[in-house]
């Protein structure tokens, strides 16, 4: 819960998203305190997804207001470009550039966006890869990585740019059970290292361990939210349980 | 005269190819200087039109759309006809060897634009928005992440596809262009012997055999690196 004194670095009022006629996201309000981790739940196509994207606008809201780290990112005035290496996003694909090694792949938004000299982002980027304990992988192309590398390289490409909030959407679900451990432990690495996060997961023993809050979305809507021992045990809403055991029994 | 012996006369007679060679040579190397000039121009051409495209500016990409589509629906043969015999009626004379440099470069420009496009949008959109998502801007994303691996896909079919229409550059002789096949059927002609088209043949083999073993070197050249 965003305690006194700690500042929101996310917080965004209801917002709605609309495809066409389709509803996706039916004024959502989300406030993310800073160092708080966040985890979102809920069934396939209750919009997770769309709203984490509507966070750093890769998706625009059809209305509401999303302002991170004190910059409102739906002014037009807003350069997007600048705001969104505050927030960093890692996505249940990877995404890793193919045709550039792990250290290539993290040195170019410090060189392209942030103007670093090219031995300056290396350096830059070798400590992010060492973060995600890849240092040794900086050499290597992402078809030369097993999944669980690929995404810390991921997680590493984001971290570099020292954003103010993670975003992590299914960072583990394209993983073989045997990497999704690797990953999460750089993730709850993230989060001692304070970091601020907002991730999508069906990992629940991660999100028992590290989250301070669970949010339950359904339906384009969040229908509750709270510590995750309580919503896990004793969740208030038909839904919530429902999924939750649905998710547990898997 | 056997059979055989009337053969090699006809298609290997040594007179006749010493007598030609030297125009076969300058056609070689007309039709490589053709060619050259396609290959640039119709590939700069066809990579500009494809970032065009990816702006998505609606009037503009129709406009494309239906450039592409007209060069790619004429024959490459009556775009030349056109242009050399038919533009002096509209005040602009071509040489044949411009009007055969135009046509075919229009024409290498409208496939290879679509080629350049196919590549293009088959970057997934993941690449794009973990692109945008670090700050790169729309055009940083095309030139550093999109474009470098749109052009490793097209590499084997802008291969093939540069081959078929440069080879199209034997139309020029029908604009009364010297190069090898122009060189070669005058050579027939004058000497009543088929041979210089046998030179011409093996003119048009020294030219291309190794652009095509080149493709196929950039081919695994360029695969990604497992
Ligand atoms: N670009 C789009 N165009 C049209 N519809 C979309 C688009 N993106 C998402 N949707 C729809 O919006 C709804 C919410 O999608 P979203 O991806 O946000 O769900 P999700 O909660 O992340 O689901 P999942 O757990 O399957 O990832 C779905 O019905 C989806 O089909
Ligand atoms: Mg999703």
């Amino acid at each position: 819960m965003p305690g006194p004194g700690r500042a929101p670095i996310v917080e965004a009022r209801a917002i709605h998203k609309h495809f066409g006629h389709l509803h996706v996201l039916k004024g959502v309000d989300l406030t993310v305190a800073e160092k708080e981790l966040v985890f979102l739940i809920g069934p396939s196509g209750s919009g997770k997804s769309t709203l984490l994207r509507c966070l750093n606008r890769l998706e625009d809201p059809s209305s509401g207001s999303v302002v991170v780290d004190g910059i409102d990112m739906l002014d037009p005035r807003t350069d997007i470009n600048k705001a969104r290496q505050r927030i960093g996003m890692v996505f249940q694909s990877f995404n890793l550039y193919p045709h550039m090694t792990a250290l290539g792949n993290v040195a170019l938004a410090l060189r392209k966006v942030q103007g670093m000299g090219k031995a300056e982002a290396e350096a830059k980027a070798a400590a992010a890869l060492d973060r995600v304990h890849l240092a040794d992988r900086a050499d290597h192309y992402p078809l030369q990585l097993s999944g669980g590398q690929q995404q810390r390289v991921a997680i590493a490409r984001a971290i570099a740019l020292e954003p103010r909030v993670m975003l992590f959407d299914e960072p583990t679900s394209a993983l073989d059970p045997e990497l999704v451990g690797g990953v999460l432990a750089v993730m709850r690495e993230l989060r001692e290292d304070g970091m601020t996060m907002v991730v999508v997961s069906h990992e629940m023993g991660f999100a028992k361990a590290a989250a301070d809050r669970v949010v339950f979305m359904s339906d384009g809507a969040i229908i509750e939210e709270g510590i995750p021992s309580e919503i896990f045990t004793n969740p208030s809403h038909e839904r919530t349980r429902a999924f939750i055991s649905q998710i547990e029994r898997h | 005269m056997t059979g055989w012996e009337r053969f090699t006369d006809s298609f290997f007679n040594a007179r006749v190819m010493a007598q030609y060679l030297p125009k076969i040579v300058e056609g070689f190397f007309l039709t490589v200087e053709l060619a050259a000039l396609i290959i640039v121009a119709g590939l700069a051409l066809g990579l500009l039109l494809a970032l065009v495209r990816a702006f998505a500016i609606r009037p503009l990409n129709w406009l494309i759309i239906f450039m592409v589509d007209l060069f790619r629906a004429l024959p490459p043969l009556v775009i030349i006809v056109l242009l050399f015999f038919g533009l002096p009626n509209a005040g602009v004379e071509l040489s044949g060897f411009v009007a055969s440099w135009l046509a075919l470069t229009l024409v290498l420009m409208a496939f290879s634009e679509e080629i350049f496009w196919a590549g293009i949008t088959s970057v997934p959109k993941g690449q794009w928005e973990a692109a945008r998502s670090t700050g790169l801007g729309f055009v940083q994303t095309l030139a550093w992440v999109v474009l470098p691996q749109a052009l490793r896909i097209t590499i084997p079919p802008l291969t093939n596809r540069t081959i078929a229409i440069t080879k199209g550059t034997a139309l020029a002789s029908v604009v009364a262009v010297p190069d090898i096949l122009g060189a070669a059927n005058a050579g027939v002609s004058f000497s009543f012997n088929p041979s210089p088209l046998t030179l011409g043949a093996i003119a048009y083999l020294v030219l291309f055999f190794p652009v095509v073993v080149l493709g196929r070197w950039i081919e695994t050249r360029f695969a990604w690196k497992r």
